[in-house]
């Protein structure tokens, strides 16, 4: 059953575990500017949901409440049972290592090799050994396809292989929720085939929940667990793709098409 | 009447804007010094940033140090020769130098090369949402970024200003001694007894605080730069315009409690 307006509901045949996040009436300005108006939505454990709108209808605000780089002005936010809108920094902090976070551009440090890089969490955040932060690094440079990159430094790689140690640094504290902006920003229609295939891939293997935000429609649906479709800082429609494409919604038809329209027209220009 | 009304909106609206603005600015420093006092410590970081903003500036700061001291040999024996007092010229190179020169030129040269150069780079780390990436990973951006510097600075400009004072009485020997023929014992036995104690350390108070006010401007401008590249340039433009000015600002008021 697609869900309207985000009210929660089980699609039917999904085997849906209770919810990794819960976002209850999210609300939030900037100055005069109203971006969230009352987001209600439901993450599922061990799914990935993709976060689709027109641009400014408020994903990124939405997904910097999820991570808790911005508090809401009124509303609820619970990740796997902690209402985060009522903790202090410290607590805040030790949500946070429950996740994992892919940039929009990377957000890799210029200052530091890929290898460092992708060590950083665990050499701060961690008492590992210099061994085994070693060995951690290469397998997860091994998974995301960069080995022999470990030396190389950000500016030496192409955008579809920072994103990829991007990833590699959001997976390699074993997170239980990975969170990814706008991934395949930027990339080719072949290296996002391949970053797609790679956050499958990975959730499948780790059993993670997922969360998106992607302009990459209709592509990104063949992915998705759920497709919850934002619109003037509210959830219009959330379900699986199958549902949500068929809900015959005329603002996401018309979001479908003009996303349809700006491909051909980005194909002609070419 | 409407007119009136909307410019006292304007400027009630400009009153709170800067109100707010200067209260961050003052929380940025308190947060800063709080994250440096508690753990987890990062001496490491620190220490990197002294290297960064001192040792690496010491070459530079030598060099202005020596033609600073030049110049006022040149000119104080010029000058002291008209009254018949070239003896005086190590004295009035020295207290110069330490009580004055030395502090506020050397911030300005560090403002220059190691405070624009982290204005541009946090600036730059929150364009491209490096600073957000900290966060996520419950890592206080604050501490791991900007305590280390805060720390380095304070550590860092006595030290460079200490330099730049040896350097510039060396090198109002040179010229006031070694050129223009002024007594040379004269030059070392009056800096001997007329600088005291509480001259270097004025000198070395103000570097003190000079380092505190540069670090914190350059890492408050650079920390809150629009994400974008003419965002990145105008606060490392502001982040040295304004820490020029309150050097030269905070050496008027430290010259009048400390006098």
């Amino acid at each position: 059953m697609v869900e309207t307006n985000g009210k929660s509901a089980r699609a039917p045949g999904a085997s849906a575990g209770p919810a990794a996040i819960e976002v209850r009436d999210l609300r939030h300005r900037f100055g005069a500017q109203q971006v969230l108006r009352g987001v209600d939505l439901d993450f599922l454990r061990g799914r990935i949901t993709t976060i689709v709108g027109p641009s400014g209808c408020g994903k990124t605000v939405l997904l910097k409440h999820l991570n808790l780089l911005l508090r809401p002005d009124s509303g609820k936010i619970v990740i796997e049972g902690v209402d985060v809108t009522r903790l202090g920094n410290r607590g805040l902090d030790e949500v946070r290592k429950e996740f994992g976070m892919l940039f929009q551009a990377g957000a890799l440090f210029d200052s530091m090799s890929v290898f460092d890089n992708v060590a950083f969490p665990l050499v701060e955040n961690t008492r590992m050994e210099r061994e085994e932060i070693a060995l951690k690094v290469r397998e997860m440079l091994h998974n995301v396809g960069l080995e022999g990159m470990e030396n190389k430094y950000p500016s030496e790689l192409s955008g579809g292989m920072q994103k990829r140690a991007a990833l590699a640094r959001a997976l390699v504290r074993n997170p239980k929720i990975l969170m990814l902006d706008e991934p395949t920003t930027g990339l080719d229609p072949t290296r996002t085939g391949s970053i797609h295939a790679l956050v499958r891939h990975t959730q499948q293997r780790f059993g993670l929940t997922v969360v998106m935000v992607s302009h990459d429609v209709p592509a990104v649906f063949e992915i998705s667990d759920r497709v919850a479709f934002m619109h003037e800082g509210r959830m219009r429609l959330s379900g699986t793709p199958a549902e949500v494409t068929a809900a015959n919604d005329e603002v996401f038809n018309r979001f479908l098409a003009g996303r349809a329209a700006g491909d051909e027209r980005d194909a002609a220009a070419l | 009447m409407s007119r009136i009304v909307e410019m006292i909106e304007r400027l009630g609206a400009l009153v709170i804007d800067n109100v707010t603005a200067l209260g961050n600015f003052v929380l940025f420093l308190v947060n800063a010094l709080w994250c440096a006092a508690t753990p987890p410590y990062k001496p490491r970081l620190a220490i990197r940033q002294m290297r960064t903003i001192g040792a690496e500036s010491i070459v530079l700061v030598a060099l202005i140090g020596a033609f600073t001291g030049m110049v006022l040999g040149l000119q104080g024996y010029n000058t002291l020769r008209r009254f018949g007092s070239e003896g005086a010229l190590g004295t009035v190179v020295a207290l110069v130098l330490v009580r004055e020169l030395g502090p506020v030129l050397a911030a300005l040269m560090v403002t220059a090369r190691a405070g624009s150069a982290m204005a541009a780079e946090l600036g730059s780390m929150q364009a491209t949402e490096q600073i957000d990436a900290l966060a996520v990973m419950a890592i206080n951006p604050i501490q791991y970024l900007v305590s280390p510097r805060v720390i380095a600075g304070i550590v860092s400009f006595p030290l460079l200003t200490s330099i730049f004072d040896v350097i510039g009485i060396w090198g109002g020997y040179l010229i006031g001694v070694g050129l223009m023929g002024a007594p040379g014992g004269s030059y070392l036995n009056g800096i001997a007894q007329n600088m005291s104690g509480h001259d270097i350390m004025s000198g070395l108070y103000k570097a003190l605080v000079f380092g505190l006010v540069v670090m914190w401007v350059c890492c408050y401008k650079g920390y809150h730069a629009q994400r974008m590249a003419t965002g990145v340039s105008r606060a490392t433009t502001e982040a040295v315009v304004l820490s020029s000015v309150l050097i030269l600002a905070w050496d008027y008021f430290l010259t009048s409690i400390l006098l």
